[in-house]
């Protein structure tokens, strides 16, 4: 079977065996630096390119194929209904990452080297974090709607960071007024207790500081219970607030964590009208699994579901009707993570428009788009022009705040549907400013970061990021 | 003249070093020149990373016999200790912190090891996976390890040595290219000592290695102790040179068994097993989903490409397994000798 090995006096000739040692070994280079060749394709003239870290396997697979279907959706839309913005083509390469911060990374790496790219959108915290560093060399800007590193709304410290909408700060203080507003007035907040149920990651630690502070401010005890990543059990944890009997639990949870924390509730007959969910928690794909323990809790938002907003329907009419449609399941069209997404492609196309309006019609360069998302200025009636009228309020980004001052909405279940039970509200922005500017100046000083000027924020360099 | 080279030639020592050297000219002199930053950032750099930590574990479970299941804690242990020391004591060489690093893991990887003085085999598994566990919990429990980060990500530092500035992809790959080559000689020596001899010794029979008076306990945990250095080094090199970002989350048990199969797969108690391991593990399947998005891309849903990448793999990794139980190395081996024989055969029968 094996074939005789050499004989001690055999002459073995080593330089060929080594020969074809070292050509193996070169071949299997050669190969290797010909397919990593080709994992860069080419653009046409005139196409604007957005690449997509999306994930649509593995453990948040609903969220993903939600979220990068609507902004796909949103698109096509575009590119179908309207030639693109201005005659120039959005294209897009999605790339899978499991939600894996490696993956991230590696198809950021075999994106990046497609021309015109406008933006990152990963739809991820860790993914984002270990980006900041790469797409601030690259000077390409990196969106991360609704979350996010909260001291990146601080443009003068991160120029290519955007944590459109809503970040996690913000967010804390939407729930904390509308809990008030329920209370019927935020000063009825005095003495009330409410819990935190969060997810046991960065994520969910990430707005432990601002319920101290809010709860200094207004006179209520807030008390933080950790649910261990998946958070598949948390029976103690549940125990714990039946015993502690807050007014209002807030839940700060991810995939699994939400519909086993709205089924534990009901389970221990904690009322579930009385549970808040954050923007991470306020999906179809939360609630459904947890049957009808779910039926009365509310969550926050910043983009209404259902599918009667006029975008929508052209969504479904142009692109849907051509058979271009990106979700699977029609029925899953105006669903929060869909909405999620066709209101960032709305952004994301606003900026490109806004941009091109400045610097041509014509593909632009990763700073340039970065001028265009610091001039993202939607009131409600552009919004209404676009179709979005009541689906998202209103964005105002500046070249220092980067969040753009989104106002939330919150939604309550029904069984069936999410229905919309609040005005839109605003965030304490003003009070919340000087802690985001405390973290982003220490995060400069860290890393020897100069603030930036708004003279330097118009400035726009126009030459591409080199490989 | 052509009998020196020819001696030198069949010397298989001596051949070892040329293809080590010529290795070494390929990476060194080659790669930088003709690579582009995708080869260099997205598939070298965590291949070395990952090698280097598979090389640690080979010492290990492959050499030493002490099946480890914490690798990835030990890894975590080295990126925070490094971002720490680098942190709270002002202007400390990168170098050193690497070192101290090295050395906070290999403490804890003692501390970890102490009950395989008691527990063999399985058993001693579950106390490593109890040391995945509790240093995943502590780094993320308490804020300090984070600098009090309020998400608990930490930024990586900037790599400097000697005034150079190792930024940018091809910094960081040589950066972590000489501390893998580094201590790849060392590993390399070091199982070709004594040392080396006792761990295969306790490998193949404890008590008759016991009896001719090799001291057990010590070599355990000195097996523990070398392997929790190496792997916390490229805990660091991972973290600082190919992430640029360190969270608790990026070292789970996921992580420790892509260490596992890859030594397995590999070849166990052989250095170069590691690599092998790691470049089919690691690189191969970026290729894969490379070339099938470039092959498939608008035809097929990215998740399906990806699921459908993972099958070739498993099954990759199968037929491996079946044409060679003792991993890749052997396959290798076997391969080049068949190649040198049937040669040989050639030249003597033309």
């Amino acid at each position: 079977m094996y074939p005789t090995p050499p004989r001690p006096g055999d002459i073995v000739n080593p330089l060929r065996s080594t020969s074809i040692k070292l050509t193996k070994v070169s071949l299997l280079a050669g190969l290797t630096l010909t397919v990593t060749n080709f994992c860069a394709s080419l653009a046409q003239a005139d196409e604007q390119n957005f690449p997509l870290q999306s994930y649509r396997v593995g453990a948040y697979a609903a969220g993903g194929t939600g979220f990068f279907g609507g902004f796909i959706d949103y698109m096509n839309l575009i590119n179908i209904r309207d030639g693109g913005v201005n005659g120039v083509k959005l294209t897009w390469e999605e790339g899978e990452t499991q939600y894996e911060v490696e993956r991230g990374v590696e198809v950021y790496e075999r994106l990046k080297t497609v021309p015109g790219i406008a933006a990152w959108n990963p739809l991820s915290v860790g993914i984002a974090y270990a980006m900041i560093d790469r797409i601030t060399q690259d000077k390409v800007p990196l969106i991360t709607v609704n979350h996010g590193r909260t001291d990146s709304t601080d443009g003068r410290v991160f120029p290519y960071v955007f944590p459109l909408l809503l970040n996690p700060y913000s967010e804390t203080s939407g729930i904390i007024k509308f809990i008030g507003s329920k209370l019927g007035g935020i000063d009825n907040l005095k003495g009330k207790r409410i819990v935190v149920l969060y997810h046991g990651s960065p994520y969910g630690k990430e707005t432990i500081p601002i319920y101290e502070l809010l709860a200094q401010k207004y006179g209520f005890t807030v008390q933080q219970i950790e649910v261990p990543h998946p958070g598949n059990e948390q029976q103690s944890q549940w125990l714990t607030i039946r015993q502690a009997k807050p007014d209002y639990v807030v839940l700060r949870g991810w995939g699994v964590m939400n519909p086993v924390a709205l089924k534990t509730a009901q389970k221990v007959g904690f009322p579930s009208d009385h549970i808040i969910g954050n923007v991470w928690s306020n999906s179809e794909e939360d609630v459904i699994p947890a049957g009808n323990a779910a039926k009365g809790y509310i969550a926050i938002t910043t983009q209404a579901s259902g599918s009667q907003y006029p975008v929508l329907q052209e969504i479904i009419k142009t692109v849907y009707g051509a058979g271009k449609g990106n979700l699977q399941d029609k029925s899953r069209i105006g669903s929060v993570y869909h909405n999620l997404g066709i209101v960032n492609g709305i952004l994301n196309v606003e900026a490109v428009r806004i941009a091109q309006e400045k610097f041509g019609h014509r593909t632009l360069t990763g700073d340039e788009v970065r001028w265009g998302f610091e001039h993202l200025r939607l009131d409600p009636d552009r919004v209404a022009a676009l179709g979005a009228k009541d689906l998202f309020h209103s964005i105002n980004v500046t070249w220092d705040n980067h969040e753009g001052d989104g106002l939330v909405t919150f939604q309550q279940w029904d069984g069936t549907k999410w229905k919309v039970v609040s005005d839109w509200i605003a965030p304490d922005w003003a009070l919340l400013r000087p802690i985001i500017e405390k973290s982003s100046t220490a995060y400069a000083a860290e890393h020897n970061i100069k603030l930036r000027t708004a003279a330097e924020a118009e400035e726009v360099t126009n030459s591409v990021a080199s490989k | 003249m052509s009998t020196i080279a020819t001696k030198i030639w069949t010397t298989p020592r001596l051949r070892a070093w040329l293809a080590a050297l010529a290795l070494l000219i390929v990476a060194y002199g080659l790669v930088p020149y003709f690579g582009t930053t995708y080869l260099l950032e997205a598939i070298l750099t965590p291949f070395l990373a990952l090698s280097l930590a598979a090389v640690g574990l080979n010492l290990l479970t492959g050499y030493a016999g002490q099946l480890s299941l914490g690798t990835a804690a030990f890894m975590a242990t080295g990126a925070f200790a490094a971002y720490n020391f680098n942190l709270r004591i002002h202007g400390l060489p990168l170098t050193v912190s690497l070192l101290l690093a090295g050395a906070c893991a290999a403490a804890i990887g003692i501390l970890f090891g102490l009950p395989s003085l008691r527990l063999r085999g399985f058993y001693l598994a579950v106390s490593t996976l109890a040391a995945q566990f509790f240093v995943q919990w502590v780094l993320t429990k308490f804020g300090w390890f984070s600098n009090n980060n309020p998400s608990g990500v930490i930024d990586a530092p900037p790599l400097s040595l000697f005034g150079f500035s190792f930024e940018g992809p091809l910094g960081r790959y040589l950066f972590t290219l000489t501390v893998v080559v580094i201590l790849t000689a060392v590993a390399q020596r070091i199982v070709s000592t004594q040392t080396g001899h006792d761990f295969i010794a306790i490998r193949d029979n404890e008590l008759a290695a016991r009896v001719i008076g090799i001291p057990v306990l010590r070599t355990k945990l000195l097996a523990f102790g070398l392997s929790s250095f190496i792997v916390g080094v490229a805990g660091v090199l991972w973290a600082f040179a190919y992430l640029r970002t360190v969270e608790p989350a990026g070292f789970n048990l996921d992580r420790s068994f892509q260490i596992v199969f890859i030594i397995i797969i590999g070849g166990l108690a052989s250095i170069r097993g590691a690599f092998f391991g790691a470049a089919l593990i690691v690189v191969f399947p970026v290729i894969l989903s490379c070339l099938g998005s470039w092959l498939f891309g608008g035809l097929f849903d990215s998740g399906i490409l990806d699921m459908s990448q993972r099958i070739i793999l498993g099954l990759l990794i199968i037929i491996f397994l079946i044409v060679e139980p003792n991993g890749l190395v052997a396959l290798w081996d076997r391969l080049s000798q068949s190649l040198s024989s049937i040669t040989a055969s050639k030249r003597n029968h033309p």
